[in-house]
């Protein structure tokens, strides 16, 4: 019977002493030196992450950041479990994912810092040069299987994009392949290949003159060719920079976000203020991703 | 007699027992947690849905048809790679080599066998990729034979090093009874000494055939990772997509208690049923050889 009350009282106090965990460790971080912010999430914005985190423990030797990607999907899931303090996401967060944050008692408070086009690159020997937003989804719906389709030479397509856990390809799913209608059905052909990072896409690209790919646009090396998108057969077709971006005349953009478990506090706050700065905001221009700065309203 | 036993005895061998059994324990868990996570997929999914034809996991379209078949066809050409070139290895090192070879070509097959397979994977997207694009003529080099090819070369040291010791335990009185006889050197090795060696030789086979089934970042690497069905022999020269790359890609992500996530559990079983299946076809073979040769000898 004692050793049976030993147990449970141990048993108690395990429980006890990991739920509060994450506030004892929270209270040591405001009063100690070794204060710390695990972040992590989309691969779209990790170099980017790292950058800040690097420059910001340069200024605050005091606070450490651990950067990790592995896919918008990962860091949302890290956020609901309550793992990590920030979650990067390039797409928003979905409502069931909310549900389970709620549910698991984690608020999600969303933090828009920067934006992102989406470039559509294919090799420097492809002659194609420019397409529409409904030739790039039939391309990748399977419809078009030849480069001659769409004015290129006589070659099978060969289709790349991220796994399906990138917020990259859901992105890309509901903004180009379904052209933004949200009852599409439409889905990737089957055979498109699901590489599991940026630079997979990028080395196929490289030495494949059948392949297109897509990638975020500060992440396409100078020696792809990106292809000039129109929103419409007719329109201008526009080439992927910072300016096209700003200006929206670039059809595929996107708003990046952060996200925490309720409003944030103490230097997780002050991190992320100084993400919003115009310091941390140069940064992002550097990278080649657009500054959140410049764009008041955020899409919905 | 027992009570002689000091205590240290007592303990030493009551420890190797408990790894002895924790093995059959550990694999007992193991299958309790896959079944555990797993069998909530037919509850949550049809059956008809379950063995369809399209993988897109993120709307909820979970055919595993084109992942097992994408698994098969990786690994039977991995074992068409492996399986003859492991076992020559194996048996130019233990009875054709001189000695001197012997001691370098030993050491390096090991070597091979620690080559991280993430490596393996980064020269096949650099340079096997490519090469095998252009050389067949492919649409892409991201090919089901790119990963049998990087697979088979993984297998390989496993399949060396195991039938190597295999041909080495046959005694040498039998090839000397061969030679006596007036065999030559490959009706010796062909006739006596490989089939002496057979069930050695059979778990190497099974070992290699083992490692490529479950091998991941090298065919996630290389492969493609499109959930095609894989039916025809030409398969092999397109995308595919196995099991083992797509829990490791979608296990990340994946929400606990959801039914992708069921349904990767699932995977896992049918993964696990696939190499139970390999190897108790791998013992009952060698099963029945011992009984044979118990006969003959008897």
């Amino acid at each position: 019977m004692n050793r049976f009350v030993l147990l449970v009282i141990t048993i108690l106090a395990l429980v006890f002493s990991t739920s509060c965990g994450p506030a004892s460790t929270a209270e040591a971080a405001s009063d100690s030196s070794a204060a710390y912010i695990e972040n992590k999430g989309s691969d779209t914005i990790v170099n980017l992450a790292l950058a800040w985190a690097e420059k910001y423990q340069n200024d605050h030797p005091e606070v450490r950041i651990s950067v990790t990607g592995g896919g918008s999907g990962t860091g949302i899931a890290s956020i609901i479990n309550g793992t990590v303090d920030i979650a990067n996401a390039s797409r928003q967060i979905k409502q069931e994912e909310v549900d389970q944050a709620r549910s698991n008692g984690v608020e999600p408070v969303e933090h828009i810092i920067a934006r992102d086009a989406i470039a559509v690159i294919v090799n420097p020997e492809n002659p194609v040069n420019e397409l529409t937003l409904k030739q790039i989804s039939d391309i990748y719906s399977g419809k078009f299987k030849n480069w001659k389709e769409v004015g290129g030479e006589d070659r099978p397509i060969v289709r790349l994009s991220r796994e399906t856990n990138s917020g990259t390809h859901v992105y890309f799913l509901e903004t180009v392949l379904r052209l933004g209608i949200s009852d599409d059905k439409t889905l990737f052909s089957t055979d498109t290949l699901l590489l599991p990072s940026s630079e997979g896409i990028i080395a196929e690209v490289r030495q494949n003159p059948n392949a297109i790919g897509y990638d975020g646009l500060g992440y396409v090396p100078r020696d792809l060719k990106m292809i000039a998108i129109a929103e419409e057969e007719g329109g201008a077709y526009v080439l992927p920079s910072i300016p096209t971006v700003n200006d929206k005349s670039y059809p595929i953009a996107r708003d990046l976000y952060m996200y925490t478990n309720g409003e944030p506090t103490g230097i997780t706050k002050e991190y992320l203020d100084w993400i919003l700065s115009p310091e941390a905001q140069q940064i992002v221009a550097d990278l080649g991703f657009v500054p959140a700065s410049l764009t008041p309203n955020p899409s919905p | 007699m027992e009570k002689s036993l000091n205590w240290r005895e007592f303990v030493i061998t009551r420890l190797i027992k408990a790894s002895g059994y924790s093995a059959i324990l550990f694999v007992a868990l193991i299958f309790f947690f896959l079944v555990r996570e797993g069998l909530p997929t037919f509850v949550e999914t049809e059956l008809t849905s379950l063995f369809s034809l399209r993988w897109y996991p993120i709307e909820d379209y979970f055919g595993i048809l084109p992942l097992i078949t994408g698994s098969l066809i990786v690994t039977v050409g991995a074992a068409l790679v492996a399986v003859p070139f492991g076992i020559g290895t194996a048996i130019y090192i233990s009875e054709i080599a001189p000695r001197w070879v012997r001691e370098i070509l030993k050491p390096l097959v090991e070597l091979l066998g620690g080559l991280p397979s993430v490596v393996l994977g980064f020269l096949g997207i650099l340079i096997l990729s490519p090469y095998l694009r252009v050389l067949l003529d492919l649409p892409t080099g991201l090919t089901a034979l790119t990963g049998s090819l990087l697979l088979g070369g993984i297998a390989v040291p496993t399949v060396v090093s195991v039938a190597e010791d295999a041909l080495d335990a046959v005694p040498r009185a039998y090839r000397e009874g061969a030679w006596a006889l007036g065999a030559t050197r490959w009706q010796t090795i062909w006739r006596v000494t490989l089939p002496a060696a057979r069930s050695g030789v059979l778990t190497a086979v099974m070992l290699g055939v083992g490692r490529a089934i479950g091998e991941t970042m090298t065919v996630m690497m290389v492969t493609g990772n499109a959930p095609v069905l894989a039916l025809k022999l030409g398969s092999l020269f397109s995308p595919v997509r196995t099991m083992t790359a797509t829990i490791a890609a979608e296990m990340g992500e994946v929400a606990n208690g959801s039914t992708h996530y069921h349904v990767l559990f699932f995977i896992g079983i049918v993964l696990f049923l696939i190499s139970l299946g390999v190897n108790i076809a791998a013992s009952s073979v060698v099963f029945r050889a011992k009984k044979r040769a118990e006969r003959i000898l008897s």
